[in-house]
């Protein structure tokens, strides 16, 4: 047994996997997300160990609820969501920080500096500040495991929701990490308390002042505690750092003194002054928001930090060298290269929405998902991505600000989850409030965009059970949309005549465009062909932005390239087959099935 | 004073660069695993979701006695595995002036060329050849070809990668297993030795990365 345990007490582990382990050794009993890149991976981690429930919730809110829940019902509770997806969460966590907690809450704030896959880059720290609520940042996967189980310890000990920060670099870093085994917590029924859970005026005011003692009393716990230490090297240089940006300040200046915050909410002022004290410059490294710098200012302790370290994007080695020694490494020039922004998958039914919006010339009001894409050349169709949801309400405002005279037509796009997660609120607005909007829900069967989770219209759950599939179709004649139509995506001419009918439709009109995700098993069909002696090379079906299509380097005419469909990509949605206007297109046969 | 981590053996920076969709993130699990398994810290960064979706894609591994960063400075790499050509010359001045290249013979065409928008380089090769001190091409679609799975591109690109890299072929060998659990572990590591013997031959594999 000693033997197995070693072989296991050291492994390889992301950021979010780390989480996940960190999370089940606390003994958490329930676990609630959404889907939000880089967050994803840890409730699909979890949902592999034992003795925890874990669900995917509609959206981050409901997760947030479902964790503060599982609390007062006495157990140990995990929320996870992406950095925007804590926008969505706020309204239940700002009074679950009046409330507190039971079961320890730990909700994870999976922020994206850099914006590898988001719509912006806010820095998630201040909602530690905003909600008196502790703020853990860890550093690696080691102490993501770690801050993870303390998580849990300080949520019950002092009475608080307690948010762990990743952001990317640390949720989809993979470093090596000793592991323990799980202590089961106990649980503690829910008892009547309603000053401390009804929050009704009266009682909410009494617990503001327990927030503000208990913060009081987390600062001291940052005084003392070794989350928050200090490395002693030269007294040159002082920086002030936190979560991944000490991992580059240890590598791009070693000799530096460095006070590593492994919580930065609420900071510990007696023991930053004293850091500041004994070294000749204090300089604070953090990605994003001066959000420590500002508070080291207010403390009166004079540094440096957005002078020199970036507030846009994310940071690296080489960016934190130069802001400390004034010496960039001489990268070389970056020469001029066709760039390769992502694309839709060949085969993805988006497409063919997509093709039929931008022949149509429509204003597209847009939302999150793998179909933001539709916005990129050649479709360029999608116009608006704000917010999950949005594309309903920003079609509403639309509809209601444009003139009368404006005859683009004016069609909304979004994604089930996303329609599920809060599209359909605003959908209730366009019905209850009589504005025409004509509203496609590219109906792909999952979570494309985060890697494909399971949501309540594809019939499983994340632990893998079966469930009833939230039908979209009757949901929208359910709240009052009066055109309702599923059609199948891959078919252009079906998808048009769709939109166009729903555009005539008088009032609110929805097309559900159904057609499972091209990556889902068991999607792919027979590859298609260019026969090449009809091809006449006018390359219209590029504009279908496939990537199985490209230019033939041996069939040319007229110097221009025949249309050549790379079998290995291509999955046989035979989009380009319909929109060909030479019927060059069709499916390989049987040659190509016996080459396989 | 807490200067004793200072003076230690230099980590080896390695970035795999490609297309999404390419394999590249099991590839650097496997260089990651090797590494762990040779009592190395090891540390692996990479990028998923929307950028995942046949955008450029680089994800970086670092290994050694103690590594911090699990992100490499630019023009700190000591080693590009390139699984494209057009990667391979984008992530060139991410490279070590007398770092190695290891560049696998595939092209694919991004969005923009196909849309008309932008022309592929018809001289990568030849601007590599140029830019790049050490450069070793690999040819994994042939290798893939001739083992008829088009899937193992991949396991013949570190194969001709695995040559410049501390790490024994049973350390390789254990890595397949234990990542692949008996899925094409076979043909896999044909690939991976296909992809070593093309490398071996190539002068630019014999005296190892800058730093080892």
């Amino acid at each position: 047994m000693a033997d197995s345990a070693t072989l296991v007490s050291r492994c390889l582990l992301s950021g979010n996997e780390a989480i996940a382990r960190g999370a089940w050794e606390a003994g958490v009993k329930v676990a609630s997300g959404y889907p939000g890149t880089p967050s994803t991976e840890i409730l699909e981690n979890l949902a592999c160990y034992p003795d925890v429930y874990c669900e995917w919730a509609p959206n981050e809110k409901v997760s947030m609820e479902v964790a503060a829940g599982a609390s007062f019902g006495g157990v140990r509770a995990l929320a996870t969501m992406k950095h925007v997806g804590v926008n969505v969460a706020a309204d239940p966590l700002l009074t679950l920080a009046y409330t507190g907690v039971c079961g320890g809450v730990v909700f994870i704030s999976a922020d994206d500096p850099g914006m590898h896959s988001s719509q912006n880059e806010q820095d998630n720290r201040h909602y530690g500040r905003m909600a008196s609520i502790p703020v853990l940042e860890p550093s690696d996967s080691q102490e993501a495991y770690e801050f993870t189980k303390l998580a849990f310890e300080l949520s019950e000990r002092f009475d608080t929701p307690v948010m762990v920060r990743t952001s990317t670099r640390i949720a989809h870093s993979a470093g090596p990490v000793r592991v323990g085994e799980r202590a089961e917590a106990p649980c503690r029924p829910f008892a009547k308390n309603p000053g401390k859970f009804v929050m009704i005026p009266a009682y909410a005011r009494r617990r503001h002042g327990v927030v503000l003692e208990r913060e009081r009393l987390l600062r001291e716990f940052a005084e003392e505690d070794s989350i928050n230490r200090i490395e002693w090297d030269l007294l040159d240089l002082g920086v002030v750092c936190s979560g991944i940006a000490y991992q580059y300040v240890r590598e791009a200046y070693p000799e530096a003194s460095v006070f590593k915050l492994g919580m930065t909410w609420p900071l510990p002022e007696r023991k930053l002054m004293s850091f500041a004290s004994e070294v000749k410059r204090v300089v604070v490294v953090e990605e994003l928001d001066p959000f420590l710098e500002t508070e080291l200012r207010a403390m009166g302790i004079p540094c440096a930090g957005k002078e020199l370290i970036p507030r846009e994007g994310e940071l690296d080695p080489g960016i934190v060298r130069a802001a400390l020694t004034g010496q960039a490494l001489e990268p070389r020039p970056s020469p001029d290269l066709p760039a390769r922004p992502p694309v839709l998958c060949p085969g993805c039914p988006h497409r063919g929405v997509f093709w039929v919006l931008n022949r149509m010339r429509a204003i597209v009001p847009g939302d999150i998902g793998c179909y933001t894409l539709g916005a990129l050349p050649p479709l360029s169709s999608l116009d608006i991505c704000i917010s999950m949801g949005a594309s309903v309400g920003s079609a509403i405002g639309m509809e209601r600000a444009r003139s009368p005279e404006d005859e683009r037509p004016l069609v909304a796009v979004i994604g089930d989850s996303t329609f599920i997660h809060s599209g359909i609120s605003g959908l209730i607005d366009a019905v209850y409030n009589g504005t025409k909007i004509t509203l496609v829900i590219l109906d792909n069967k999952t979570t494309a965009m985060t890697g494909g989770q399971d949501h309540p219209g594809t019939g499983r759950t994340l632990m893998g059970t079966d469930a009833p599939v939230l039908d979209l179709v009757r949901i929208c004649e359910a709240v009052g949309v009066g055109y309702v139509r599923r059609v199948d995506p891959l078919n252009l001419e079906e998808t048009r005549a769709a939109i166009e009918e729903g555009l005539k439709h008088p009032g609110p009109a929805v097309i559900v465009a159904e057609s499972p995700c091209a990556l889902q098993a068991g999607v792919r069909q027979e590859a298609l062909v260019v026969e090449t002696e009809d091809c006449s090379a006018c390359q219209v079906c590029f504009r279908l932005g496939c990537p199985a299509l490209s230019g033939s380097e041996e069939d040319v005419r007229n110097g221009r390239s025949c249309a050549s469909i790379d079998p290995l990509l291509c999955r046989g949605c035979s989009l380009c087959e319909q929109m060909c206007p030479r019927h060059a297109i069709h499916r390989a046969g049987e040659q190509t099935e016996a080459g396989r | 004073m807490k200067g004793g981590e200072r003076g230690e053996v230099s980590t080896i920076s390695i970035r795999i660069v490609g297309v999404g969709g390419q394999g590249i993130v099991l590839a650097s699990n496997l260089l990651g695993e090797v590494a762990l398994a040779a009592g190395l810290d090891v540390k692996k960064a990479e990028v998923h979701g929307m950028s995942q979706r046949g955008g450029s894609v680089t994800c970086d591994v670092r290994f050694g006695e103690k590594v911090f960063s699990p992100l490499t400075a630019p023009g700190d790499v000591d080693l590009i595995i390139a699984f494209e050509r057009l990667e391979a010359l984008r992530n060139l001045p991410a490279l070590k002036p007398d770092g190695v290249i290891v560049v696998n013979r595939q092209s694919i065409a991004p969005s923009t060329v196909i849309a008309g928008m932008a022309v592929y380089p018809p001289d990568v090769d030849e601007r590599l050849r140029q830019q790049a001190a050490r450069l070793i091409f690999v040819d994994g679609p042939r290798i893939a070809l001739d083992l008829g799975d088009p899937r193992v591109i991949n396991s013949a690109v570190l194969g001709a990668a695995s040559p410049l890299l501390p790490f024994s072929l049973e350390q390789w060998e254990e890595a397949f297993q234990a990542r692949l659990k008996n899925k094409g572990v076979e043909i896999n590591l044909q690939a991976f030795l296909r992809g070593r013997a093309e490398a071996e031959s190539v002068e630019a594999a014999a005296s190892g990365l800058p730093t080892a």
